[in-house]
């Protein structure tokens, strides 16, 4: 992938500021700014730096970078966000948007999406997406002129209004199931995986009385009294370790998260398809009965029931000249409709393809990275037990020594 | 049965009652003890640093706790084993109970056969407790684990009950065994050895309402003034311990409670995995690795808390009980201090003129000093084994942690090349 903007330019997301402002409605805000750091990558031979380019974009901007995007390429898996609210929480994590380490988890997943969106060969190439980069000021209205919500299909955004399709693509309507049991399954782990950390929190804090009683008990104790101590001490490690092993573990939590919201994208382009299906079908149907119609007014004879057929013959046909008149409409319109149907066709086609092919490229990434994570995860646990062993064998140490 | 010097053996008790001569079964010390060579090598003076006058016999006893041997013995020394093991159901038309079988092996003189095997339920061994306590009211009886259970909640005949039990009756009399003084008392020697220990607890019973007196010796009504100092820091430190085993003792259930619900969401979780390897294909058996991983961690789990709950609290308890039982002795030594001054007090109030102090007062002045002695012999042995117990049990625990983490590591480790395996290689 030459082409792809991820290997021309390095992108990070490196900072975020808390900042206050005048919304829409001139009420004051707070919200949070990230700084959006690019660089062009330069030959290594050089061994030079190019210069930093910097601006600060809020989350709000994130959000209409996406939104154009989804409606510009209806074909793509499009790139998600990091979520809005936190959600999936445990006690200890605050689900305040503007805690610090929400916002700097916030952080990493917008630097994410930017790297996602820079190495896919399509996304990369919008100059929009460029701009977002690199153009501060009057981006917005940029995005805007391109009229892309006019683009937007309406009906996309109501998620479970079906539409009666005849012939779908079998692989889109088994790809949306996958979809929506992928985001089922998905939201299921987090929310055990949250209760999970909430209980081994407990567990490890717990240990840490063990440190103070064991203090108070060896003040009267003459042999025993340095190793229950130290032991003591070591309880107080062992209770004080969970923070950071939690924490690490937020991280695969998020990588999952990229993943249940990636579902949604995948759900959108199945849901895009149908709806063009729909559009085609009912462009068909309507296609046929204006043949129909044609076909009942040049021969006079009414094959289906219409309230026209009806009126007419209860209150007397039409003259000549107006069936001349009404026979030429709809040949126009149904010349229209072929034209139309043909075109319709074209694109339905062309889309099936092209987002087939941008879905197999999807399960690729995502068979790669949800292995990674899984890695990533396993290797924590590990980390995890051999403090744990840790821990407890200074203790049998100091025990040893009473 | 034994062979030392006559005269020994035919004193009275010196904490008996003056009146009987003909009492029940007396503390026969071992005549290993009066060995010429453990006399020489010990420093012979009482706690309070006068030294023993070892002609007079009432101090007998404290003169054998003095020159006791070493506390730890190895292996070669010891001669008497005891064991606790293979419990037993009954079922009786009146009553279904557990026997368990008591093994004893022995080179003492005072054993007819160098070997036993007994069966005792737990009222036996609750009626040898109360025996020793009676009969060696000066001694640190150990505990018994509880005798009533609440019915319905525990169940009495579950093999995890009748384990812990077993264990608890079996360091019951170990502890006894390794006693220098209660090791040879004679309801011990009968408890392990009679094969109907029924109709001697009955004839026990039978001599007491003959001679229609009970063997207690505390009078009781006296109240001490003050515990001298020595006393005091033994009572403040049960205190404390026992305060600090009660917190243990909570913060242990709480760790076992939470453990409990984390495995309780551990069960939850580990299925999700699988349920998503059944969506998949490619993920399919790396994320089932994951779903079995987790699965093996929770039966890890499930042992560690277990082991905490039949191992630890057992015993964590079992020395609150002990504290306990050395307060309640140390509140006879009051008693029997504050009959001491009271008598003293008496005498002294009487206006007349005595060559020497009375003989009753000087019995109650032996007796205190026999208790003090004693006490702290039990004291400074309970101390030391405290130590080794505790050093055990806290060395246990930490190894059923660790055994717990290397498990889970194990099941983390195996999977990480499944994790990795690409499908073409395979």
């Amino acid at each position: 992938m030459e082409d792809c903007l991820a290997k021309k330019m390095e992108i990070t997301v490196s900072e975020a500021e808390k900042r206050t402002g005048r919304n829409a409605m001139n009420m004051q805000e707070t919200y949070t700014a990230y700084l959006i750091e690019t660089r062009a990558v330069e030959s290594q031979s050089e061994g030079q730096c190019a210069p930093v380019d910097s601006l600060w974009r809020r989350y709000s901007e994130f959000e209409l970078l996406r939104n154009y995007l989804s409606v510009t390429y209806p074909h793509i898996v499009v790139p998600p966000l990091p979520e809005k609210r936190a959600d999936f929480v445990w006690h200890k994590l605050s689900a305040d948007n503007m805690d610090p380490d929400f916002v700097e988890r916030r952080r990493i997943g917008l630097e994410n999406f930017l790297l996602r969106v820079a190495s896919h060969p399509v996304l990369c190439q919008d100059k929009i997406f460029y701009s977002f980069l690199t153009q501060e000021g009057g981006w917005k209205e940029m995005v805007n002129e391109t009229g892309f919500q006019l683009k937007a299909d309406s009906r996309l955004k109501a998620l479970n209004a079906t539409f009666r399709v005849k012939n779908p693509d079998k692989r889109f309507t088994e790809l949306k199931h996958y979809s929506d049991e992928l985001q089922s399954v998905i939201s299921h782990l987090l929310r055990v995986r949250a209760r999970v950390a909430d209980r081994l929190y407990g567990v490890y804090k717990v240990h840490g009385n063990y440190g103070r009683v064991f203090s108070e008990w060896s003040a009267i104790e003459k042999e025993m009294g340095d190793g229950l101590q130290s032991a003591g001490h070591h309880m107080d490690v062992y209770a004080a370790s969970i923070d950071d092993i939690l924490e690490e573990e937020e991280h695969y939590a998020d990588q999952l998260k990229e993943y249940l919201f990636y579902a949604e994208a995948l759900r959108a382009v199945c849901r895009k398809h149908e709806l063009m299906q729909y559009d085609l079908e009912m462009a068909a149907q309507d296609l046929t009965s204006k043949k129909q119609q044609c076909e009942e007014l040049a021969t006079g004879t009414v094959r289906t029931f219409s309230l026209k057929g009806m009126t007419s013959k209860l209150f007397g046909q039409e003259t000549p000249e107006q069936r001349e008149a009404k026979l030429k409409v709809l040949e126009e319109q149904i010349q229209e409709g072929e034209e139309q149907l043909k075109s319709k066709n074209l694109e339905g086609r062309d889309f099936v393809k092209s987002a087939w092919a941008d879905i197999e490229r999807f399960k690729e990434q995502k068979n790669h990275d949800l292995k990674e994570a899984l890695i990533s995860y396993a290797v924590m646990q590990i980390s995890m037990c051999k403090k744990g062993i840790q821990v407890w064998t200074n203790a049998k140490e100091c025990f040893s020594k009473m | 049965p034994g062979s030392g010097p006559k005269s020994l053996r035919e004193m009275p008790h010196p904490l008996a009652t003056s009146s009987s001569e003909e009492m029940g079964p007396a503390l026969t010390p071992s005549p290993d003890l009066l060995l010429p060579r453990s006399i020489a090598d010990k420093d012979l003076s009482l706690p309070n640093g006068t030294p023993v006058d070892t002609s007079s016999p009432a101090s007998s006893s404290s003169l054998l706790n003095r020159l006791q041997l070493d506390d730890d013995l190895d292996g070669e020394t010891r001669d008497l084993f005891v064991t606790v093991d293979d419990p037993k159901k009954h079922v009786c038309t009146m009553e279904t109970y557990i026997t368990y079988r008591v093994t004893t092996k022995t080179t003492r003189a005072e054993f007819d056969l160098p070997e036993y095997s007994v069966r005792r339920r737990y009222q036996d061994f609750d009626w040898l407790r109360n025996k020793l306590e009676e009969s060696q009211p000066t001694h640190l009886i150990p505990p018994l684990p509880e005798k009533f259970v609440v019915k319905g909640v525990v169940d009495r005949f579950s093999e995890e009950f009748v384990e812990t039990r077993r264990k608890a009756l079996d360091k019951f009399l170990k502890r006894i065994t390794d006693h220098p003084v209660l090791s040879f008392n004679e309801h011990f020697n009968v408890f392990l050895t009679a094969k109907d220990l029924n109709a001697y607890k009955k004839q026990g019973m039978a001599l007491l309402s003959k001679m229609g007196e009970s063997v207690k010796y505390v009078t009781g009504g006296y109240k001490l003034r003050s515990r001298p100092l020595e006393f005091a820091a033994i009572g403040e430190y049960l205190d404390t311990f026992s305060l600090k085993l009660g917190t243990i003792d909570r913060i242990a259930q709480r760790i076992i409670k939470e453990q409990l619900e984390y495995l309780v969401e551990l069960r939850e979780y580990g299925p999700v995995y699988s349920t998503w390897g059944g969506l998949e294909v490619e993920l399919s058996e790396p994320l089932e690795g994951v779903s079995a991983c987790i699965g093996n961690c929770c039966t890890a789990l499930e042992e560690l808390s277990e082991d905490m709950t039949e191992d630890f609290l057992p015993v964590l308890r079992e020395y609150i009980l002990y504290s306990e039982s050395m307060k309640n002795v140390l509140k006879k030594r009051d008693q029997v201090q504050a009959e001491y001054e009271a008598k003293l007090e008496a005498v002294a109030l009487k206006k007349e003129d005595r060559p020497k102090v009375p003989t009753d007062v000087e019995k109650c002045q032996d007796r205190v000093e026999c208790f003090n002695a004693d006490l702290k012999a039990d004291m400074e042995r309970w101390q030391n084994n405290k130590r080794q117990d505790f050093r055990q049990l806290l060395m246990g625990m930490a190894d059923k942690n660790i055994q717990y983490y290397e498990k889970c590591l194990t099941a983390w480790e195996s999977i990480i090349p499944l994790l990795q395996d690409k499908p073409e290689t395979k």
